[in-house]
């Protein structure tokens, strides 16, 4: 199986920055089966990497591997969405959604 | 007014040319203040001259936030200015935070989020340079990026608090749909709402237009109303702003010669050196031949002549000046002289006030003269024709040196055109140059209609004009209604019998004639 390789942004340690690190970690531990790695960014700390990967909301979860990239804008409460971005989803085709 | 200004919140300076004297100082300081107009109005380049502006010129570094275009493209737009951005960004003078869809990434939503990322990436921008001075542009791009506009302005309003609380002002750009009606789209305005600054870019005449409109300052006092600016490839953003500009010109007493003696004599010495004199005519009453006189006079004083031909090409104005004996071609040899000829038609009067602005600076003239004025009126409205004279008026009043300018009228006998009428207030010194119908024949009147400040010739003068230029003689006598174009006699024998009596060759009835104003 192959190995997601996730990285959340956050900033600060806010109720909406614990709503969504809790989501992951019970969507990684359900649907990823342990096959993950995570890296948690707070803006705030590490402005210049959200700079890089252009991050403008929080939290945003950065699907960086397996290709393609994708970014999870939210506190990732919607299940649905989440495992849909994160290709999981029994027809991706749905889940490609580009914006405008 | 004092009142007032002691209540006025503090202003930034912008060091937009022109725009801090609309403004009242600059922008409200510490705030932020909305730079809304359609596509192409100018706006990305009036903020990026904010930053830069900042600076070169008040040592405030900025932060520049671009939601729409890549930094790179906008480094790169703005090279033809001669802005070297990217020296600036080395310098740590400037940090860009690139606000920009990621064309890398497809993005998914899932539940709550909020745009504090993109605050701590400015305020970390801030940080990194020492910023004083932060734009914004093109905000409303955020809209279709992100799928809640109502969390997009709800974020904003926190951004802009969010700026206030650190101190920085800010100018945010955004695009409006139509040059009337709403401020910006999505909304946006209420959010900024306390400083809005429109930008307009109007086709009128068949010319584009550009004006910079204040709309409101909220605690603080600005002009209100439409000013002109042009964007062009050395300065920027210039506005042009016109009744905001002072009269705090000096006046000054030292007289210098018209050129021709006779005209100086009406004039009681000559033209005031911080004036401007119109001289205006219809074809061939011999308005260029004025200006010869005028260069010549300069010429043999030793003092510099810039010449702007509207109408006639160098060669045709330096043949016809050598037909009256005055040599331009060694007087540009000499360096006294500068002749640029450029027609109306190449570009806007906005760009013609500040190229010929820059020309007049460069060259350090004693004298202007304008050959001819009314030719720049064909291409502009009567607005910004009257602009473009007050504003090349005070240019020259400021500089304290001597304006000519001619107007064409387009009746041959009387009446009078519209460019009198525009501008004859602003300038100091008329003369007016007219054929008149006298028996049958063609001769030419010159009158000096208005001289601030002296006493003046009040008569209509006949004058000729040979290949020595032009020459004044005795006044016209029993002649009434000149200027009216439909002259009538009153020869009767006692009034030219009583007239000749108290004449004694144009002198007495000179002094006879004359008022102090």
């Amino acid at each position: 199986m192959t190995t997601f390789k996730l990285r959340l942004y956050i900033t600060g340690r806010t109720s909406q920055s614990q709503r969504a690190l809790a989501n992951l970690r019970s969507i990684c531990e359900v649907d990823l089966a342990g096959a993950y790695e995570v890296e948690v960014i707070d803006v705030l700390e590490n402005p210049v990497l959200a700079e890089h990967e252009k991050i403008l909301a929080t939290p945003t979860l950065v699907k960086r591997l397996p290709v393609p990239v994708r970014k999870i804008i939210g506190d990732l409460s919607d299940r649905e969405k989440v495992l849909l971005g994160l290709d999981l989803e029994l027809s991706p085709k749905e889940s490609s959604h580009v914006p405008a | 007014m004092s009142l007032h200004e002691a209540h006025e919140l503090d202003k930034l300076a912008t060091g937009i040319a022109g725009f801090d004297l609309i403004a009242n100082g600059g922008i409200p300081r510490g705030r932020s203040t909305l730079l809304s107009g359609t596509a192409g109005s100018g706006k990305t380049v009036m903020a990026l001259q904010f930053l830069l502006a900042g600076v070169r010129e008040y040592g405030e570094n900025g932060v520049f936030v671009t939601f729409e275009e890549s930094p790179a493209d906008l480094m790169q737009n703005v090279r033809s200015f001669g802005w070297d951005l990217e020296g600036l960004l080395d310098e740590h003078k400037i940090a860009v935070v690139d606000a920009t869809p990621d064309p890398g990434a497809e993005v998914v939503y899932s539940g709550s989020y909020d745009l504090s990322a993109l605050l701590a990436r400015i305020e970390n921008g801030i940080r990194s340079v020492g910023a004083q001075r932060v734009i914004l542009d093109a905000i409303g791009a955020l809209f279709p990026q992100l799928t809640d506009a109502n969390i997009i302005r709800r974020e904003l309003h926190r951004m802009a608090a969010g700026l206030r609380a650190i101190g920085v002002t800010t100018l945010v750009t955004m695009e409006r749909t139509d040059e009337e009606g709403g401020v910006g789209r999505w909304g946006v305005e209420e959010f900024v709402a306390d400083n809005v600054i429109l930008l307009r870019n109007r086709l009128e005449n068949e010319k584009r237009r550009r004006t910079v409109e204040i709309l409101k300052f909220r605690g603080a006092t600005h002009h209100k109303g439409e000013y002109p600016f042009t964007i062009d490839s050395e300065d920027g953003v210039t506005i042009i702003p016109l009744s905001a500009i002072e009269l705090k010109q000096k006046s000054s007493a030292v007289r210098v010669s018209s050129g021709v003696a006779e005209l100086d004599r009406m004039c009681d010495g000559g033209m005031y050196r911080d004036s401007i004199i119109l001289v205006s005519g219809a074809t061939g009453t011999g308005k260029t031949l004025m200006v010869a006189h005028y260069v010549k006079a300069a010429i043999e004083a030793g003092e510099r002549v810039l010449l702007f031909g509207a109408e006639e090409s160098r060669e045709q104005l330096t043949r016809n000046a050598a037909s009256w004996g005055v040599d331009f071609e060694q007087a540009e040899r000499d360096g006294l002289l500068r002749i640029i000829c450029r027609y109306p038609e190449v570009m806007g009067l906005e760009d013609h006030l500040l190229q010929m602005k820059r020309d007049i600076l460069a060259f350090e003239p004693s004298r202007v003269a304008i050959d001819s004025m009314s030719a720049f009126e064909r291409v502009s409205t009567p607005k910004s024709f009257r602009e473009f004279v007050i504003a090349m008026t005070s240019t020259i009043k400021h500089l304290e040196i001597t304006g000519l300018f001619t107007n064409t009228t387009s009746l041959l006998t009387g009446g009078e055109s519209i460019t009198e009428t525009h501008i004859s207030t602003i300038t100091d010194t008329i003369i007016l140059l007219r054929y008149v119908e006298l028996h049958g024949e063609m001769r030419r009147g010159l009158t000096v209609l208005k001289m601030r400040g002296t006493f003046h010739d009040k008569g209509i003068r006949e004058y000729f004009i040979d290949n020595r230029g032009l020459h004044v003689l005795a006044p016209f006598r029993g002649v009434h209604g000149i200027l009216t174009g439909t002259p009538t006699y009153t020869f009767d024998d006692e009034r030219s019998r009583l007239g000749e009596m108290f004449r004694d060759d144009g002198t007495a009835a000179t002094n006879g004639d004359r008022a102090t104003r």
